[in-house]
């Protein structure tokens, strides 16, 4: 325990509570994190952004401290993973992507057991857990065992679980998939209050939705490399446009269409089902296309997303 | 494109002709499409990559036989059989195991098999979301269990037989009477399964299993105990089974013999309608 | 006024402890025994009620046959001076130790990594996976003991035990169990599958083991040609031991190859627990 004022005083001093440079994870013959160059400071959201495979959840498991890099170098609080794991994950909170709940065991029973591995005295664990029981709104379900709890209450058990150390980081691994939009929004609520408590988050997701709402900053992720960085409103001034226009077509007339439509934007991404036209003026790109006699079936004018920020960058979309 | 084409892809055989024989006539529609023998099908392709899974089963009332046939055989001596006769522990002890394992094998097959694709593989959704219905499950995976219950019951004959175990060729029907002592214990076990919670529930089918297996007569005579016992066990289905098992084996045949079977088929028809019933109601809600 | 750094709560927020090697693993129990609290009835069944029922049946139904003659004292010289009841207890109480272990080292330890998930948990917090893996068996060991001690206790009530051999017996069987346990879960933690090898490893090695490695009859009774297989058997080793301590006698020799066998074979078992477990859980 000798080392530990120097640790905490290197935090104060460095608002990094994340630093990772030339990061690399492989597995065996297959490079999942491909030197990544990341850093989070104290009190924001931050979010990993990215299709499924992309390296987002090999990343968040090496600053969890439960898969040791490759190469390159990580700081986590201060520490190094590979040195200082269990006292760093002492002082950060997991929100793994599949909840790995104990379902024999009933929902306050979860969080006793569970603080008890960070060497919380029993008093003080009682006491979190009623805390934690009212914040996530399972106080009534308490004493009911986790089996038959809906994807929803499990998801904002696991979120509570996470905090029974009183992390000064969270990372949360795709928080809300699979969920139904309401209780979505239910832990997009409970999150933010995290975020305005000034705990500092770091997500990973493939739904552009909770990036936007969740993150200030965020980098966005393809095949194990980062391709852009900026908060969302900047990645979307960078690589997308205020506005999009989204035009359908009865099947086989689209190709046709695709001249006519890169006359009257800046740029036109031509998707299996639709044409995106990016441009700063929807409405007024939108009446060119009708006056240039273009006849989509359906049309959307809409603000440009970092859906349309990934699409650029790589060509594909986020879920498939 | 016709109706037909939308409704069926290309390849597969017309539907087999509308529902016939007994067994449609008495249940409701949409309980059974007779196609039961689609899940035999599936479990074989399933258990095509198990194999071992499955021959292993064949060895433990092998190993039984040989650690107490020769091994505490050599303590025991003889034991007397089912007309007053001596026989050798071995003898005594065979055609016992041969009843404990079809019903060993039937139970497991339709308690922790069936529960687990019931509760966590969520199989059965599936299946129902198909022509097929409740009933096909119930009869497709007792059938299942049944073969496998009737290849581990004649591999186990043919080593009773190798061994000298076999006294009369009245044991040619111990085959069929071990098949139906598994169909029985399989539609019973199966329809058990339909009311266990979890995995510690489990628990009851040990505690029934357990002692049934220990007490039913198979390893020593029914003299053994005081009266009031020997009533009890009388009651056990692995009891009647046993008596079948060890009157065909030694080949002291009678007319009392038709009232155990009668026993099994009753159990059986029971199990059979219950399990149907239940997993209905609780997979088609 | 005190305020936590989430500010969910005001409960003042004692730092991060990190646990040491003694104090990780009885954290670990401390989880299972959670767990224990509230599901323990759906475990005396098998854990203590089954052997019961297979002393019952074996010793005392079973036993009036043995007994019956000079033949059995003949194979076996203990029988001249025991009943076949004495005979088998002390073996029933090893051969469900190792069953009752096989039992918490195989499912429970797959659950763990596959199904419930729930080491993966523990693995995020302080707790390393070396902690973990002692956790888990130690609390193995502690149910073994627990259930062992509940069946010597009835065994006693009807006169299959006495003395403080039992004890001995006690320790030798939770012993045994765990020198078979530590490498099963070693295994355990390595299989990706749905856990059918267990079914192998239940029908190939331990039912053989409990029927042929001296329990119900002493090895001598096997063909010479496979009683070398009954040797290597832990079961077997822990039956001379126990047997000797409560009904018979084993050569001072014999007891320190016997426990020098069993004790071997838990140290590789624990070192390869804990290389699987951390293998497994910082991939």
């Amino acid at each position: 325990m000798s080392e530990e004022p120097d640790t905490v005083a290197s935090v104060i001093r460095d608002t990094a509570l994340v630093r990772a440079s030339g990061l690399v994870k492989r597995f065996g013959d297959f490079e999942a994190v491909r030197g990544i160059d990341v850093e989070v400071h104290r009190g924001e959201a931050f979010g990993f952004l990215g299709p499924n495979g992309a390296g987002k959840s090999s990343t968040m498991r090496m600053i969890a401290c439960v898969s040791p890099r490759t190469s390159g170098d990580l700081r986590v609080l201060g520490g190094d993973p590979d040195v200082d794991g269990p006292r760093i994950r002492a002082r950060i909170g997991v929100v793994p992507q599949q909840d790995n709940l104990d379902n024999e065991l009933t929902v306050r029973q979860n969080l006793h057991v569970y603080g008890r591995y960070f060497g919380l005295p029993r008093a003080h664990v009682r006491a979190r857990a009623e805390e934690l029981l009212d914040f996530a709104q399972l106080t009534e379900r308490a004493d009911d065992e986790v089996e038959p709890l809906s994807g929803g209450m499990k998801r904002r058990l696991t979120i509570a679980r996470s905090l029974v150390n009183d992390p000064e980081l969270l990372l949360l691994d795709e928080p809300t998939t699979g969920l139904d939009p309401q209780a979505r929004h239910l832990l997009w609520d409970r999150l933010f209050r995290l975020k305005q408590n000034g705990v500092t988050l770091i997500v990973t997701t493939h739904y552009m939705d909770e990036a936007e709402q969740l993150c200030d900053r965020l980098v966005v992720m393809d095949d194990g490399r980062v391709v852009a960085e900026g908060s969302p409103a900047e990645l979307i001034r960078a690589h997308a446009s205020r506005e999009v226009v989204e035009l359908r077509f009865a099947p086989g007339h689209q190709e046709r269409a695709v001249p006519v439509a890169r006359e009257l934007a800046e740029r036109v991404e031509a998707l299996p089902d639709r044409l995106l036209l990016y441009t700063g003026d929807g409405e007024a790109a939108l009446a060119a296309a009708h006056r240039r006699g273009l006849q989509p079936v359906a049309t959307l004018v809409r603000r440009g997303t970092l859906e349309d920020v990934f699409l650029h960058l790589t060509g594909r979309s986020l879920v498939d | 494109m016709t109706q037909d084409v939308l409704t069926r892809p290309p390849g597969e055989p017309p539907p087999p002709p509308a529902r016939s024989g007994l067994l449609p006539r008495v249940l409701p529609p949409g309980l059974y499409a007779g196609r039961a023998h689609t899940l035999v099908e599936r479990s074989l392709l399933v258990n095509r990559r198990t194999w071992m899974a499955v021959v292993s089963g064949f060895f433990e009332p092998l190993f039984f036989l040989l650690a107490l046939g020769q091994g505490l055989g050599a303590l025991v001596g003889e034991v007397t059989g089912p007309d007053g006769q001596p026989l050798t522990y071995a003898e005594f002890v065979a055609p016992a195991l041969l009843a404990a394992s079809a019903m060993n094998g039937a139970i497991y097959d339709a308690t922790y098999n069936i529960f687990f694709k019931f509760r966590y593989a969520k199989l059965y959704d599936a299946v129902l979301a198909t022509p097929l219905g409740p009933v096909d499950v119930a009869l497709g995976e007792i059938s299942w269990a049944l073969i496998r219950g009737g290849m581990y019951s004649g591999g186990f004959l043919v080593v009773m037989l190798g061994m000298g175990l076999v006294g009369s060729w009245w044991a040619v029907l111990a085959l069929p009477a071990a098949l139906l002592v598994a169909f029985a214990f399989a539609a019973v076990g199966m329809a058990a399964t339909t009311w266990l919670r979890s995995w510690q529930d489990f628990e009851f089918v040990q505690l029934a299993l357990v002692p049934m297996f220990l007490f039913s007569t198979t390893f020593y005579p029914l003299t053994v105990y005081p009266r009031p016992v020997q009533v009890a066990v009388e009651v056990f289905p692995l009891y009647h089974a046993i008596e079948l098992m060890r009157g065909l084996a030694t080949g002291v045949v009678h007319w009392g013999m038709l009232g155990h079977a009668a026993y099994f088929l009753v159990l059986a028809a029971l199990g059979a309608v219950v399990a149907s019933r239940r997993l209905g109601r609780l997979l088609l809600r | 006024m005190t305020t936590t750094t989430s500010g969910v709560g005001a409960t003042a927020p004692p730092s991060g402890q990190v646990p040491g090697p003694v104090r990780g693993p009885l954290l670990v129990v401390e989880g299972l025994w959670t767990w224990y609290r509230r599901h323990w009835r759906s475990t005396l069944v098998s854990s203590v009620l089954q052997p019961l029922l297979y002393l019952v049946a074996m010793g005392v139904g079973l036993g009036s046959f043995v007994d019956g003659g000079g033949r059995a004292a003949r194979a076996v010289p203990e029988l001249a001076t025991v009943s076949y009841l004495q005979y088998i207890a002390p073996a029933l109480l090893v051969a469900a130790a190792l069953q009752n272990a096989t039992g918490e080292a195989t499912y429970p330890v797959l659950s763990g990594f596959k199904w419930q998930r729930n080491y993966w948990a523990v693995a995020a917090t302080p707790v390393t996976p070396h902690q973990l893996a002692h956790g888990a068996l130690l609390w193995i060991a502690i149910r073994v003991a627990v259930s062992g001690a509940a069946y010597l206790l009835v065994a006693a009530l009807f006169g299959a035990v006495a003395g403080v051999g039992a004890l001995a017996a006690l320790a030798v069987a939770v012993l045994t169990a765990m020198a078979f346990a530590a490498p099963l879960a070693a295994f355990s933690a390595s299989i990706r599958s749905e856990g059918q090898p267990f079914n192998v490893v239940l029908r190939f090695v331990v039912l053989p083991m409990t029927l042929f490695a001296g329990t119900f009859f002493p090895v001598e009774q096997l063909p010479a040609l496979v009683r070398p297989l009954a040797w290597i058997a832990p079961l077997w080793h822990g039956t001379e031991l126990a047997r000797g301590a409560v009904v018979g006698e084993v050569s001072a020799a014999a007891a320190t190859g016997h426990v020098g066998y069993l004790v071997s074979l838990l140290v590789g078992g624990v070192l390869l627990t804990r290389w699987r477990f951390r293998v497994r859980l910082t991939a």
